[in-house]
């Protein structure tokens, strides 16, 4: 099969003469396939029965001083702890310098005495250990990630290791004083 | 060559046509009247009084029976109620919840992210409590019936006092005019002023129908006003696409014989 | 047919190893046409097309989809309702189907009026065959997944037909199900094969492709590229006309998801599946319909052969028999256009189709259009007779009675003399 065939292989300067119609529609088209994609994109974000996803109320009237739960919020865990006094001291007397990610204690609790926050190590994901009686807390006694050695002070700040920063607060609200509601 | 392209055409219409309107093999009932509804033709949308309003009729009196499942109290945000009025709309329901702390299952009032409960436990209660029939959900029986909205509503206003002479009705059951085989284990559930609007519309017995129909057609299609809406701005995109496409097609054959 | 220069480095140095460019050079860009196709043969590649879209969408579907019996309907509710844009992509889906079916029945009444089945195309023809039965499959297992009172009857009612064999049937219906019904483990299996086939499908289509491309397109003439000035080279002539094409059937397509979008399904299928309850009026999706009138309209026993077994023969033969139709057709001429007799038997057939899926339609005893005393089943019978008689007779007899008339001597001349292919 050796024929040649009208305007094939190279290009002919005829062919090359991209004029204004033929550059709209491309342009048009174009824009009509990005747009046609978006749907198939954004199926993949959090749908609105996630996004409506009830909020955990947790009684702490179980929870002793020095002690601490986890509880799930969202599909990942929140670490409320009951701080000693000694823990609160310890976290407030902190220099600001020293941190990595400043922030005063103050700033992250509502009452001293409850820290409430994302059980999830900053670093990449991992639950640091430390909530459980008997579990390590690490170097400053909060906690501390197994996966790549993160420690987390007695605010969840970080401390040591690879995380860039604090665990994060969640929303919540006391509704009385031994009830919170978390989101 | 184009007569023969058409004659083809016709008949494959005719035959099409044809299949699509006859009745059903099943029940010989018959073919529920057009009605006119807001969400018809290609604007058509829900108009939020009427399915407020049809709501309240669901909530009066089909809740007894019906399921409505597949819908959240957040949904009702689609039917015109704002943040507030759904947390007290869903704080008037006992959602069951748990286990709690102790491993017990609790009822707790609604919130907007819970689903509407079903007013049995499970389909053997429900046959229980209703002779053996079980009600079925509303949430999508406005698209599970043939004619749909049309039927729906046939259906709800479609109750003989009597059932015609020779009739055998079984007992327990109501005759209605729409329904294959025209035996219903539901009672006539809508009677005038069934419940009491307070927008001033009439009360009377076409108009909860009408009304309640309204409601189901946007339980089992909330997404048809967004999709309408999208269909027009896609359609004139791709008339005003394809008009371009049909240009440059043009030049580009300008010089071949074909 | 010279090898592209690549004036970039790049494409040159990836072409030197591995010469997708030139590849595609050869089969998007160069690739001889008959420069007289009219707007059929847009079908193919609007079928390509709508194969993409369905896998674009299917693979999103799944993303949000449980194959569980429990779970199935509710999570399918849940794409409609919850998850951003999942009523478009699952009315896509759901509309893609029929799309499909559409262009690829076009396409091959297509093949059939210009006899491109005849050589050198019969292997072209056979994987298009392979292609349908693959994409019938694929429907029927898509359609059990929503797991709705029709997915769930359907599903019972066709794998039930596999029992017609004699002693293998029980357990092979069996070894279906992976039970003694139609049940999660069926739901499981069908979900894991729809989303195998799609992709059997495709690789399919890239051999339909290359065998194409091996023995060039037909056209309506029927007559094979004979000059250089026959043919026109495929892009940009025949991209921007399959461009479009596709525009015009996006317009149709997208009408059916946007305004009517469960056009083409059955409300039953909004119902949960209830092994417990038949739909009193059960019918297969409107592409089965004629291969359903076809199984049904056989309800006689033959030299001991039960029906049941017969009517499963016969559906299975009707698509069967168009492997054979290459040596069936003894005509000398392709193109319908230059047969004056056959091209009428060819209207029959086309409307026989019709009348076929009407009777699929229908309760068997229904009045075949309202005709007082005319039952469905009996027509359906006649047109299923007419169905294999059209194969079997009418294209050896005709073909060898027939008189064609003059072909033109080229493409090119048929193209000047004008009017030709209007």
């Amino acid at each position: 099969m050796s024929q040649t065939v009208q305007s094939s292989g190279d290009h002919t300067p005829d062919e090359n003469r991209r004029d204004f119609l033929t550059l709209a529609t491309t342009a048009v088209g174009v824009v009509g396939t990005g747009m046609a994609l978006w749907p198939f994109v954004d199926s993949m974000n959090p749908s609105k029965d996630v996004l409506a996803l009830a909020s955990v109320e947790v009684n702490l009237s179980n929870i002793p001083v020095g002690q601490a739960v986890k509880v799930m919020w969202r599909g990942k865990p929140v670490f409320i702890r009951h701080r000693t006094e000694r823990e609160i001291n310890e976290a407030e007397e902190v220099s600001l310098n020293e941190l990595v990610d400043p922030q005063s204690d103050e700033a992250r609790v509502q009452k001293k005495e409850w820290l409430i926050v994302v059980g999830v190590c900053t670093h990449l994901g991992c639950i640091p250990m430390g909530t459980a009686t008997g579990e390590t807390r690490g170097d400053y006694d909060g906690w501390y990630c197994p996966c790549h050695g993160s420690h987390y002070d007695t605010s969840g700040r970080i401390r040591k290791g690879p995380a860039p920063l604090n665990l994060v607060v969640p929303t919540y609200t006391f509704l009385t004083d031994t009830s919170v509601q978390i989101g | 060559m184009r007569k023969f392209a058409l004659t083809a055409i016709a008949a494959a219409f005719a035959l099409s046509a044809f299949a699509g309107t006859s009745a059903k093999a099943a029940g010989n009932a018959p073919v529920p009247e057009a009605q006119e509804w807001s969400w018809q033709g290609l604007f058509g949308t829900y108009d939020r009084a009427q399915l407020q309003r049809g709501f309240q009729v669901y909530k009066g009196i089909c809740a007894g029976c019906h399921s409505l499942r597949f819908i959240a109290f957040r949904n009702l945000e689609g039917i015109g109620f704002n943040e507030d009025q759904i947390k007290a709309i869903a704080a008037e329901y006992d959602i069951e919840d748990g286990p709690n702390d102790d491993g017990d299952m609790f009822t707790r009032p609604g919130i907007a992210s819970d689903y509407f409960p079903s007013p049995f436990p499970n389909d053997k209660a429900a046959a229980a409590s209703n002779g053996g029939a079980i009600p079925p959900d509303l949430s999508l029986m406005a698209k599970a019936r043939l004619h749909g909205p049309d039927y729906v509503f046939a259906l709800l206003t479609g109750y003989e006092e009597e059932a015609p002479e020779g009739f055998d009705l079984a007992e327990g059951k109501y005759y209605n005019h729409y329904f294959p085989g025209h035996q219903i284990s539901m009672a006539p559930p809508l009677y005038d002023e069934a419940v009491e609007y307070t927008d001033g519309t009439p009360m009377t017995m076409e108009q909860h129908a009408h009304d309640v129909v309204a409601f189901l057609n946007w339980t089992a299609q909330p997404e048809l006003e967004a999709r309408k809406s999208m269909g027009m701005k896609v359609l004139l995109f791709l008339i005003v696409l394809t008009a371009m496409l049909y240009a440059v097609k043009r030049k580009i054959w300008r010089d071949i014989e074909h | 047919m010279s090898a592209p220069v690549w004036n970039n480095k790049v494409v040159k140095w990836v072409d030197d190893r591995l010469p997708v460019f030139s590849m595609l050079h050869h089969s998007a860009y160069e690739y001889p046409t008959p420069k007289n196709l009219s707007y059929m043969w847009n079908f193919g590649s609007l079928a390509g097309f709508v194969l993409v879209t369905m896998i674009l969408s299917g693979i999103f579907l799944v993303m949000n989809y449980t194959p569980h019996a429990d779970m199935a309907f509710w999570s399918v509710e849940r794409i409609m309702r919850d998850v951003n844009y999942g009523w478009l992509i699952r009315y896509i889906h759901m509309n893609g189907a029929s799309m499909f079916f559409i262009c690829v029945y076009i396409h091959i009444f297509r093949g059939l009026y210009y006899g491109s089945y005849k050589a050198p195309r019969e292997m072209l023809w056979w994987i298009g065959i392979l292609i349908l039965l693959a994409m019938m499959a694929t429907a029927f297992m898509g359609y059990v997944l929503p797991w709705g009172q029709m997915s769930f009857w359907g599903a019972t009612v066709i794998t039930n037909l596999f029992s017609a064999f004699p002693i293998i049937g029980d357990p092979l219906v069996t070894w279906l199900w992976g039970g003694f019904s139609v049940d999660n483990p069926t739901l499981n299996r069908f979900f894991s094969l729809h989303y195998l086939m799609p992709f059997v499908i495709l690789g399919l289509v890239v051999l339909h492709v290359w065998a194409l491309h091996t023995v060039r397109s037909n056209n309506p003439t029927g007559v094979e590229i004979k000059t250089p000035q026959d043919a026109i080279a495929f892009h940009p002539y025949y991209t921007i006309k399959d461009l479009f094409g596709m525009g015009v059937f996006l317009i149709f397509f997208l009408f059916f998801v946007f305004f009517a979008p469960d056009f083409f399904g059955e409300p039953d299928n909004y119902i949960p599946a209830n092994p417990l309850v038949t739909p009193p009026h059960i019918v297969p999706e409107w592409y089965f319909l004629p291969f359903y009138a076809i199984l049904r309209s056989i309800d006689f026993t033959v030299f001991g052969i039960p029906a049941k077994l017969l009517g499963v023969l016969a559906m299975f033969a009707s698509i069967i028999v168009l492997f054979v139709i290459p040596w069936l057709d003894t005509s000398k001429v392709r193109s319908s256009k230059f047969r004056p007799v056959y091209k009428w038997f060819f209207l029959i057939l086309f409307i026989d189709c019709f009348i076929l899926g009407y009777c699929g339609k229908k309760a068997p005893d229904d009045y075949f259009m309202g005709i007082e005393g005319l039952k469905v089943i009996t027509v359906g019978q006649l047109a299923t007779l007419y169905y294999f008689a059209h194969f079997l007779l009418v294209m050896p007899i005709v073909g060898k009675l027939e008189r064609p008339k003059p072909l033109p001597a080229s493409i090119s001349e048929s193209v000047l003399k004008g009017g030709a292919n209007a």
